[in-house]
């Protein structure tokens, strides 16, 4: 989870002044951290590299090397076992909702907390926080339980409800101290024009704050998009199914060649990539638009 | 109780458009001011405030704590799922303590803690204060964020396809990755996910992959508020790189350290997207979790109580670890500020 918080505040430091004299020591420190850096990207260039080859391909010219010809059968087997495009509509679906809704809770949420100041809002802070922090098994078997009783097993939005509480638990943790350090001046001015406290919140505070809600969409997508344990229990039919669990499912069978396996890695890796893209861009006009003195 | 300060003051500034200084500021905010609120009242003081909260009370209740309880409530009853739970009174937990397996489960989370705590935090820290202080002032602030978002890939990716990945380096027999390049230069196959300890020695692999970008972005993020004239005056008084690092450095960004050590060490103790694709907790349970070994008892022994027990446990453990840390965390704070 916490992934994200620090990355809210992660520009890099222009170098000062300028690029200094560079020592023979501190090319080989380059050197290390390059190296490291090369063993961290190894098993996507493996995954890259082997999702285009045949199988014979592979076993002649091992994992390492190129492929001799572009070969897509490994990547057209696993799309048509698990009708990729299927799993990947379910996985957007689930994480939208779940981002759009978590986001309105938490603005919710930390509005009465931060903006409000509702007696005992630290103990309720702590309630949210704790709701995030829990091991989901703790969770598991009760919440199965309910859901077949509701008939909602098997059913996206079993999913959905589970993380829109899990993420708005953390998103009013942390939003409620955005809120709390909210310029008062505004406030003071949007009620004496006569704004209710519900114009207040969606005139003044909602658009103020849109580059830090922004932020808290894009990890909380990201985010549902990796779940796994909730997935996995409640989504039982394969037409339900997100893109990890539709891999991991397949992945039991042992039988499946290597290229089909690299190909399934590559096609669950892509959403990540274009999420990464996408990420840093988010993060960086978040951070920028609050930096402006 | 300030775990992810640094982050909220990110997140503040981006979210009211006031930026401070942006140097020292290190208080607390969690802690809110206990003033008026912040829009001035016209009759009935905060209690209005309270409707804004009720949706997410609701959803609380219904998705966490009802569940919760109803948890622990089956941790005292035997039920397979079917008709109703039947009240034991305490065999679970009884049953626990002398269970093998459960502690095996809790001693392999020392080695999760490992793989995810320790080693990514001392390598972390190497890493991200040889890319800020080395990568970023001699070659340029790009190079730095270059490596950086390299370090961090492993990080996006979902758990269960990173959990493929490997276990495809790693099958055994001729065609994983790893016994393939081994063969060339002549060793055998080996059964890397079939015996000891080498199962246990990718699992954690993985997870030391996984992690690592986290604690160099928290870092690095950390790092650009140390006042570089701080190291300058240090450097003149003869210090070298590791007596600035250690003195200037650690203790500055000493929070975000609690942080991630904090959330590295319940994602630590929660472990189970790898074990459940990787090994399933073998061989023969030398790579049991607990979270893990409660989803077996849930969904494959139908023991509901028993799995509810191991859940529980886990749960009581992640509540003590946080405490533990917060309070930890708000008296250094104290000290600090008192030192002042």
């Amino acid at each position: 989870m916490a992934a994200t918080t620090a990355i809210v505040t992660g520009k890099p430091r222009r170098a000062r002044g300028g690029m200094t004299k560079k020592r023979p020591l501190d090319w080989v420190l380059l050197a290390l951290v390059v190296i490291g850096a090369l063993i961290v990207i190894v098993p996507f260039y493996l995954i890259v590299v082997n999702a285009f080859k045949s199988p014979v391909d592979y076993a002649t010219s091992g994992p390492f090397s190129l492929p001799q010809a572009i070969d897509l059968t490994g990547i057209q087997n696993f799309w048509e076992r698990v009708n990729f495009p299927e799993k990947v509509w379910n996985s957007i679906f689930i994480s939208g909702i779940v981002s759009l809704l978590a986001v309105l809770i938490s603005v919710l949420n930390a509005f009465a907390i931060g903006i409000g100041r509702v007696r005992g809002r630290t103990w309720i802070v702590l309630l949210f926080l704790l709701a995030n922090l829990l091991p989901q098994e703790a969770l598991l078997y009760p919440l199965y339980y309910m859901f077949k009783s509701v008939d909602l097993y098997d059913n996206v939005w079993s999913v959905i409800i589970v993380f829109t509480v899990v993420q708005a638990a953390f998103g009013t943790y942390l939003l409620s101290s955005v809120y709390g350090t909210f310029p008062k001046e505004l406030l003071e001015a949007a009620s004496l024009d006569g704004a209710t406290r519900w114009q207040i919140l969606w005139r003044v505070v909602f658009p103020i704050s849109r580059p830090t809600l922004a932020v808290l969409l894009i990890f909380f997508f990201i985010w549902t998009w990796n779940e796994f344990l909730i997935p996995l229990t409640f989504l039982a039919s394969n037409a339900n199914q997100t893109v990890p669990v539709a891999i991991s499912v397949l992945q039991g069978d042992r039988l499946m060649d290597v290229t089909t396996t690299a190909g399934s890695a590559l096609l669950g890796i892509i959403p990540t990539l274009i999420f990464f893209l996408i990420f840093q861009r988010t993060l960086t006009r978040g951070i920028t638009a609050g930096a402006v003195k | 109780m300030s775990v992810l300060t640094r982050a909220e003051h990110g997140a503040s500034r981006a979210a009211s458009g006031t930026a401070h200084d942006g140097g020292n500021t290190r208080r607390s905010r969690t802690k809110l001011p206990p003033e008026e609120p912040a829009i001035p009242q016209r009759k009935g003081g905060t209690a209005g405030y309270w409707l804004y909260l009720l949706p997410g009370f609701v959803l609380l209740l219904v998705i966490i704590v009802i569940p919760l309880v109803f948890n622990v409530y089956l941790t005292f009853t035997r039920w397979r799922g079917v008709r109703t739970p039947e009240f034991i009174g305490l065999d679970n937990w009884v049953k626990i303590f002398g269970d093998e397996d459960f502690w095996t489960s809790f001693a392999n989370s020392v080695w999760m803690v490992i793989a995810m705590v320790v080693i990514p935090t001392i390598v972390g820290l190497i890493v991200a204060a040889l890319l800020f202080d080395v990568v970023g002032r001699k070659f340029g602030g790009k190079v730095g964020s270059f490596l950086r978002a390299t370090y961090y890939l492993p990080q996006i990716l979902p758990i269960a396809v990173a959990g493929i990945v490997i276990g495809w380096i790693f099958r055994p027999g001729a065609t994983g990755a790893m016994n393939q390049l081994l063969g060339t230069v002549g060793i055998g196959p080996v059964d890397w996910l079939g015996q000891m300890p080498s199962a246990l020695l990718v699992l954690m692999a993985v997870l030391v992959w996984v992690q690592i970008g986290y604690p160099i972005v928290v870092f690095m993020a950390a790092l650009q508020r140390v006042d570089p004239e701080l190291y300058e005056a240090a450097e003149l008084d003869g210090a070298n790189w590791f007596q600035r690092f250690s003195a200037i450095t650690l203790s500055i960004i000493r929070p975000e350290v609690f942080v991630v050590t904090l959330t590295c060490t319940i994602a630590a103790l929660k472990v189970f997207g790898p074990v459940y694709v990787i090994t399933q907790g073998g061989p023969a349970g030398a790579t049991l979790v607990p979270a893990y070994y409660a989803y077996t008892e849930f969904f494959t022994k139908r023991n509901i109580g028993y799995g509810a027990t191991i859940a529980t446990v886990l749960t009581i453990l992640v509540v003590i670890v946080s405490i533990i840390f917060i309070r930890v965390q708000s008296s250094l704070e104290r000290k600090e500020r008192a030192g002042l």
